[in-house]
């Protein structure tokens, strides 16, 4: 009975929160959010007390349920272990091992460690939630994402608006590789070994285990009537049973109710039996204290400091002979103009999204499980590939820019990392700000009108003035003549339907200028502007965000 | 007010549609056009094309016994996401159109990326050359083909293209577009005029005429000077919409009834383009469609249109772009035989008209004039996807509309799917290079940019 509500409710619970991650409409965040926000370790970041001490008075109680219910990387590895376990005779494969207590607890010291260094990357590794949410993002992700698309494309056919097509896209390779290593790894342990990764890695399960020896329930062997079958042992995916001495560790005990419900003799029952004293002092303190774990960290700061910017050109100079291809020159009628996809810019400071507040507070509080990645519907946030803010979001605005209606990532993020804004406060809170690059802009190379990035400004910061003579220089220089004379070599009869002849004009173009001040670098300019595949306009991040 | 000048319904040619992937939007239109034309036939029994004779109009100089109906070559069919025809469909059209009874096949070097004349010259090649006539144009429209070497060359690669030694009926291609000005850059001042006229002599040319669109005084001053040039025919645009109200549209522009009576006046024959106004005229607002189909619930929306244009007995031919067999299908039903319009039916036609007036939809008859957009925008697409919203009622004025939330998906979704994203409004930058290509003289970023103000309010719901 009790297994059977435990796998419900994990059932339940592993269900929404897979769905968390793969709903890319962030419909369902509005019902399910709490249940990130439940997670113990983005708790600890966002410093959410509550749950915290919820979590560890409910092991106090109950044991781990938590690693047995709400963890998803858990009840994936149940998944995954009852899988292995249906094959012929591997109903009841496991044995009893002793607890690898120096594995155990160097991994959560240097865990710790990593916290309070700023390590991000490799506290994001290790935390089971992140691990799970990086999984689903990376993994399940694009399959849930392309089956929409079939359905989309069924529904275009139908004349249906209710599915519509999406990008499925790998975000960062480092990302995706660490997500598919830690899937093949969880997969390989859980299918031998049970909870191997909880029991030996995980530092939610090290730090929990701790407080589980204390819990007042708790599965107990009646040495009286226990006959010494070892089916509990060889049934305790935790491997924490020793059937000969009636020892439970409850240290790796995860509270499945799998030996109440295989014990044939009755001996194995699951109750109250109060508070024992049992822990070695020396355990509990450290153990107390990383389980706390609420210590502000100040870690090194990992963002750049350098905010000169300008050597970004350099590396632009080199394609801008590629640009000029994604402006063609009209011969015949129809036919649609090549875009070059847009390269990711190279910035001094990255950007991280409205609400996160600093790159610091990014840096202390994410512990990268991809559910702000997963719910941005503008193609923004990615994971860092940086080794320091590894798997942590970064915004990057080839494929959209962060558009004013949207507060997605804020409001699902689990760890304090993207705190809560509404559309008004974003309207004013400057992640970055927009920096032009002359040698790009289409004005000067194509010697047409543009403005289209001072159109697009949410706060009005760009404003379009006449370039001065320096400017005419350069837009005489080479590039626009070879493209307002190109028609003469067409092929044959491909050079007709030019109607009207092209001219370029050169003196008095109207180029942007950014009023810092003002801008909030929501990289609408980046997005939009003409010029590929390096935007003429791009945005550099700030190491702290400003409000206009 | 504004936008009353710019958008209304208007002009052009048949049932023609996208070739090439632009297609979700009009995909959807087509679908809509097919029903309507050929359901409603195959309703009464069988192929309505094959009970009676398709009508045939004499050309007063030549003698030649043209087809009402003739193939517009402007919209061929391309194979689906390439940027090639997909030469058996036409082969089968051809085919198809030919056993029908239709011999008049209009081409020119630009239309389809300039592939349109070759296809047309490998279709029409299969079958003897005195069972059809072929027209194509001079469309030395770029500045660089303005050269008198380079005008005849475009001339001569036509006669290869179209593997023909003759050509039926050769056209100076949209005279007016530019102006005065630039008429006489084209043909006057390089001669090319006069080297035409020379081959009209030598037989190489059986009819030389112009096709017109834009500055009036063009037309007025070829017609003044016709005991010069002595036109064979001139082609002019003419449907029901364009024959009160192409001024009052756009400015530029004249009226269907001038041009037409014009030319009558003077015995030229007319030959009709977008007599559909690129598919237009059968793809109306629900309204219309109601109002037409009360009449004659058997015919299709599209064939009124083409009865209005086959009624005026001056006409030789009316040239529909006919993209799939659907179209030659409804397009033979409507002609063979032609039954011309009462004055009774006209006139109901102009009440059509007024109502579709009211209606701020874009002249755009997806004729790809503009394209290719030198920064990657798929104009005719995103003009199509919103006229087609307005067309269904789904361009909702402010959140108060009961229809909003529907309405809006139905404009989001499918904008993203009639245009990818990065051809989408939002990325015209005003360049203004398009403009000058389109007959219908829409401002085309302006109409991009009012779009993409109006997309930008419906996702922010700001309406």
């Amino acid at each position: 009975m009790l297994r059977k509500i435990r796998i419900t409710l994990a059932a339940i619970c592993f269900t929404f929160i897979t769905l968390l991650f793969l709903d890319f409409t962030g419909t369902l965040h509005a019902w399910l959010g709490w249940m990130a926000k439940i997670q113990f370790f983005p708790a600890v970041l966002a410093l959410n007390l509550g749950v915290v001490i919820a979590l560890i008075v409910l092991t106090l109680l109950f044991g781990r349920v938590y690693c047995s219910v709400i963890c998803p990387m858990g009840v994936f590895q149940d998944i995954v272990s009852w899988f292995s376990g249906r094959r012929k005779k591997k109903k009841a494969r496991f044995t009893y091992s002793p607890a690898k207590s120096w594995l155990r607890y160097g991994i959560l010291v240097l865990f710790v460690i990593a916290l309070i260094a700023g390590i991000g990357s490799f506290v994001a590794l290790l935390d089971p939630y992140s691990a799970y949410g990086r999984i689903v993002q990376n993994m399940f992700s694009p399959l849930y994402r392309w089956g929409n698309n079939l359905l989309a494309y069924f529904a275009e056919r139908a004349g249906s608006y209710a599915f519509y097509e999406t990008e499925v896209w790998i975000r960062s390779i480092p990302t995706f590789i660490i997500a598919a290593v830690t899937l093949i790894a969880v997969v390989i342990l859980a299918w031998h070994n049970g909870r191997t990764y909880c029991n030996t890695i995980c530092p939610v399960g090290t730090v929990l285990g701790f407080f589980s020896r204390f819990s007042l329930f708790k599965p107990v062997i009646d040495a009286e009537k226990c006959k010494e079958c070892s089916l509990c042992t060889r049934k305790c995916k935790a491997s924490c049973i020793e059937y000969k001495s009636h020892d439970i560790d409850y240290s790796r005990c995860v509270a499945c109710m799998d030996c109440v419900d295989t014990c044939k003799h009755g001996a194995l029952k699951y109750r109250f039996v109060g508070w024992k004293k049992r822990a070695s002092g020396k355990n509990a303190v450290q153990a107390g204290a990383n389980a706390a774990g609420m210590k502000a960290p100040d870690p090194k700061n990992s963002g750049p400091k350098d905010r000169s910017r300008r050597n970004f050109l350099t590396g632009t100079g080199l394609f801008l002979g590629t640009t000029m291809l994604s402006a063609q020159e009209k011969k015949v009628d129809g036919g649609l103009a090549e875009i070059l996809d847009k390269k990711v810019s190279h910035r001094q400071t990255p950007i991280v999204p409205p609400g996160a507040v600093s790159l610091k507070n990014m840096a202390q509080h994410c512990t990268g499980c991809q559910l702000c990645v997963s719910v941005c519907p503008n193609n923004v946030l990615r994971p860092s590939g940086n080794l320091m803010t590894l798997m942590q979001p970064e915004s990057s605005y080839e494929r959209g820019y962060c558009r004013p209606e949207c507060v997605k990532c804020s409001e699902v993020c689990p760890a304090g990392a993207i705190r809560k804004i509404t559309t008004a406060e974003k309207s004013a809170i400057s992640v970055g700000h927009a920096v032009w690059v002359k040698e790009n802009c289409i004005p000067m190379t194509d010697g047409v009108a543009c403005g289209n990035c001072a159109r697009h400004c949410p706060t009005g910061a760009i404003i379009m003035v006449p370039c001065n003579e320096v400017c005419d220089k350069e837009g005489h220089s080479g590039k626009g003549h070879g493209k307002g004379m190109g028609n003469g070599k067409g092929n044959g009869n491909g050079q007709g339907g030019g109607h009207g002849k092209q001219e370029r004009r050169h003196g008095n173009v109207m180029v942007p200028a950014i009023n810092e001040a003002l801008c909030i670098g929501c990289g609408a300019c980046e997005n939009l502007c003409p010029a590929r595949p390096f935007s003429a306009i791009y945005v550099e991040g700030r190491q702290v965000h400003t409000t206009i | 007010m504004k936008e009353n000048d710019k958008n209304t319904m208007d002009r052009r040619e048949f049932l023609k549609r996208l070739g090439i992937g632009t297609a979700a939007a009009s995909a959807a239109v087509l679908a809509t056009t097919g029903c309507g034309g050929k359901g409603s036939k195959a309703g009464t029994g069988g192929q309505g094309h094959e009970s009676g004779e398709m009508t045939y109009r004499t050309n007063p100089t030549t003698g030649d016994r043209v087809s009402l109906l003739g193939f517009g070559m402007m919209r061929l069919p391309f194979i689906e996401g390439k940027e090639e025809i997909d030469q058996e469909m036409v082969n089968s059209l051809v085919d198809h159109a030919l056993e029908h009874g239709v011999n008049y096949f209009d081409t020119s070097p630009a239309y389809c990326q300039g592939k349109s004349e070759r296809a047309t010259g490998i279709a029409l090649k299969r079958h003897p050359r005195d069972k059809y006539f072929i027209a194509t144009k001079l469309s030395n429209f770029a500045s660089s083909t303005w050269s008198r070497e380079a005008s005849i060359e475009m001339y001569r690669n036509s006669f290869k293209e179209l593997q023909v030694d003759y050509i039926d009926y050769m056209l100076l291609h949209g005279i007016g577009m530019g102006g005065m000005k630039e008429f006489e850059q084209r043909y006057i001042d390089n001669g090319i005029l006069d080297f035409l006229m020379e081959e009209r002599k030598a037989g190489r040319i059986r009819n030389l005429g112009f096709s017109y669109h834009g500055d009036v005084e063009v037309f007025d001053t070829m017609l003044a000077r016709h005991d010069q040039y002595k036109w064979d025919f001139v082609q002019i645009q003419l449907n029901y919409m364009d024959w009160k109200y192409a001024k009052q549209i756009n400015p530029r522009n004249t009226d269907a009834e001038y041009l037409y009576g014009e030319l009558a006046k003077r015995g030229i024959p007319a030959v009709i383009m977008e007599p559909l106004l690129g598919g237009r005229l059968s793809n109306v607002p629900d309204n219309i469609v109601r109002m037409l189909k009360e009449r004659e619930p058997e015919r299709s929306v599209a064939s009124w249109a083409f009865r209005f244009a086959g009624t005026f007995p001056d006409i030789l031919t009316v040239l529909s772009g006919m993209t799939r067999m659907e179209h030659l299908q409804d397009n033979l039903d409507t002609y063979s035989p032609l039954d011309p319009l009462g004055d009774e039916e006209l006139a109901f036609l102009q009440q059509a008209a007024a109502m579709m007036m009211e209606f701020d939809t874009i002249p755009c008859n997806d004729c790809k004039y503009c394209m290719p957009c030198p920064y990657g925008l798929d104009i005719p697409a995103i003009l199509l996807h919103y006229n087609k919203c307005i067309n269904e009622g789904n361009i909702p004025a402010s959140r108060q509309d009961p229809n909003y939330r529907k309405a809006r998906k139905a404009f989001l979704v499918g904008y993203d799917r009639s245009v990818p994203k990065l051809r989408q409004a939002s990325h015209c930058i005003g360049c203004n290079q398009c403009s000058p290509h389109c007959p219908q003289g829409i401002m085309i970023p302006v109409e991009m940019q009012k779009i993409d103000k109006y997309v930008e309010k419906l996702k922010q719901e700001t309406l």
